[in-house]
């Protein structure tokens, strides 16, 4: 007994010296890790270079600023980037602040641990989970057939469907929905984050708990909102599935100008000219293009929010 | 002068009408009005009770300091004088709570009218995350006054009170985080004085700050009693000393013990109280 405790406690005995090499042990896990990280870091860099190989040559001003020409071969992708960008933006003006206001109702006026609060979270996340074509199905029973088709019945009476149809403003609702579970989790997590100190010395002073909401909650918030917002555009503009059936055009001859028209949209026109195209090679490098545009916007868009988010930080902290 | 034996009437006669068992001899002692009154309070978080009866009186223009160890609710039965543990959820009170002979709790309906009559100050230095100036006049914004010349003269004024202004008069637009936190305490204290309340509660004020503060702290209080009722927490026997007329021990959840100053720190009645202020345990 005493021999298995001395071999086991000493440095030097065999046991030790043949399970483990402490002075090895460092090294395995930093290898293990360092190797994930070199196969993600290869893996971007790999889809990056090849996007920016094949993409670069085609991006030029008449390919930003044209509407695709001879069938989708030539000319540029001008609808599908004011799609996207009006398709974000209406989607954006639905989600932040149904998102910002259930998060303040979860944080600031339920108990974290009512059976309430627990149900809407567990919806929430379950949300989150859904895959996004059945957004997009559920985006053309509810949307277009319930809503759009329900408006058509009662305000107009054509044959003709005005709103009952794939629109843009069924497209950035249906977007909207998918997106709510990111802003409502950043914005709980920034509400989280306030000191309960400082909320009490609001209340202390005699503000009601809306004084305190607007004056001091929200504004030490507005960063991770800010945050959630963004992750929210960056999520949607890449998104085809939720607008495949509610909105997003193969072709259009004219930009959406109208609530209740149809567009273009840069990753449903990625997909359309990957797979319906009679011509890939005349198509290919107008693919690349859109793609490269696309990641470029996105991450451009990341930078504008750590711009902002950092800003708004640096004001706060020397203002 | 009227208005003051008005006061003490209705203060006397709230007390007559409340017919409580406990004969405090504060009450015999005393000339000054009380400020505030409290009765068998009862103060429970869930199913868990902290508070266990306490009756305690806080005389008008005076400090009256709350001493115990830790954890036996002294901070807790602070926080009810001006409904702070209305904001936390599962809490509970019974008893009385009067402020110039009216029920803060049945009477006063919204807990932020009251707050602004007993206002607060916390452990830890809690400015917002604003400018000095901003931190001073939020107290006057939320409660609805908003003209410039008006926020700007209280403001002036108040941090003068709080002995802040020269230290931070040309940084008035500076974010509060570039004080000390001496100096954040105190901005608090401007913070709390802004609004003029009656009551002022502290909670461990000074805990956090060191000594050279701490007097600055301490100073002002003093100064302070002039002019506002006081009700200090403070785990520092020789500051309750110090600073306060009145001083009521706490001990796991009761109060032990309540009398002036002086008496209880030189020939406390109860063996408990002594034992605290001899340092035997806590």
């Amino acid at each position: 007994m005493r021999d298995t405790i001395d071999k086991l406690t000493t440095p030097h005995s065999d046991i030790v010296n043949t399970v483990v090499n402490p002075k090895s042990t460092g090294k395995i896990p930093k290898g293990l890790t360092l190797l994930s990280v070199l196969i993600i870091a290869g893996m971007l860099a790999l889809i990056l270079s090849n996007v920016i190989y094949h993409g670069l040559g085609a991006i030029s001003w008449d390919f930003l600023t044209l509407p695709p020409q001879n069938g989708m071969e030539g000319g540029g992708i001008f609808p599908a980037i004011f799609g996207t960008a009006a398709l974000v933006i209406l989607m954006t003006i639905a989600v932040v602040p149904i998102g910002v206001l259930t998060a303040i109702y979860l944080q600031e006026y339920t108990r974290p641990t009512s059976l309430v609060t627990r149900v809407i979270r567990m919806a929430i996340n379950n949300l989150a989970g859904v895959p996004s074509i059945v957004f997009g199905l559920f985006g053309l029973g509810f949307f277009v057939g319930f809503i759009g088709h329900g408006i058509d019945k009662i305000f107009y009476s054509g044959t003709r469907p005005v709103w009952g149809q794939p629109a843009i403003i069924w497209a950035a609702l249906t977007m909207a929905l998918l997106t709510l579970p990111v802003v409502i989790v950043s914005t709980e997590e920034a509400l989280k984050a306030i000191p309960r100190e400082i909320k009490e010395a609001s209340y202390a002073l005699g503000a009601t708990k809306l004084q305190t909401i607007m004056k001091i909650i929200v504004p030490q918030a507005l960063p991770g909102i800010l945050t959630g917002a963004i992750l929210a555009v960056n999520r949607g503009a890449g998104e085809v599935a939720p607008i495949m059936f509610t909105g997003a055009a193969y072709y259009l001859p004219y930009l959406p100008t109208k609530l209740n028209d149809q567009f273009m949209e840069m990753g449903y026109h990625i997909y359309v000219m990957a797979t319906q195209s009679p011509n890939i090679e005349a198509t290919k490098p107008i693919l690349y293009g859109t793609v490269l545009v696309l990641l470029t916007l996105t991450l451009l868009l990341n930078f504008v929010a750590i711009y902002i988010r950092s800003n708004i930080r640096r004001r706060r902290i020397h203002a | 002068m009227l208005k003051q034996s008005e006061k003490e009437m209705m203060v006397s006669h709230s007390i007559d009408s409340m017919g409580e068992s406990v004969k405090l001899d504060s009450l015999s002692q005393q000339s000054s009005s009380l400020k505030m009154t409290i009765r068998n309070l009862n103060f429970y978080y869930g199913k868990n009770q902290v508070l266990f009866d306490i009756s305690l009186d806080v005389k008008e223009n005076k400090v009256t300091a709350l001493i115990g160890p830790s954890g036996c609710g002294k901070s807790t039965f602070l926080r009810t004088l001006n409904r702070m543990n209305d904001t936390i959820p599962d809490t509970r009170m019974e008893g009385k709570i009067k402020l110039d002979g009216v029920d803060i709790y049945k009477k006063v309906k919204n807990a932020s009218m009251l707050r602004t009559r007993v206002g607060m100050i916390f452990q830890k230095s809690n400015p917002f995350p604003k400018s000095i100036f901003d931190n001073v006049a939020y107290g006057l914004r939320v409660n609805g006054v908003n003209k410039k010349h008006i926020v700007a003269e209280a403001v002036e004024e108040t941090l003068k009170r709080a002995y802040l202004w020269e230290e931070v008069k040309d940084k008035l637009n500076k974010s509060a985080y570039t004080l000390s936190g001496g100096q954040q305490q105190r901005l608090c204290i401007a913070r709390a004085l802004v609004v003029q309340p009656e009551v002022v509660l502290m909670d461990e004020p000074a805990s956090a700050l060191d000594p050279t503060s701490t007097i600055k702290i301490e100073d002002l209080i003093g100064e302070l009693k002039k002019n506002y009722t006081i009700v200090i927490v403070t785990h520092n026997m020789q500051q309750a000393a110090r600073i306060s007329d009145t001083t009521a021990f706490f001990y796991e959840g009761k109060l032990i013990e309540v009398g002036k100053t002086k008496k209880i720190f030189t020939k406390p009645d109860k063996k408990k109280t002594e034992d605290y202020i001899t340092g035997r345990f806590g």
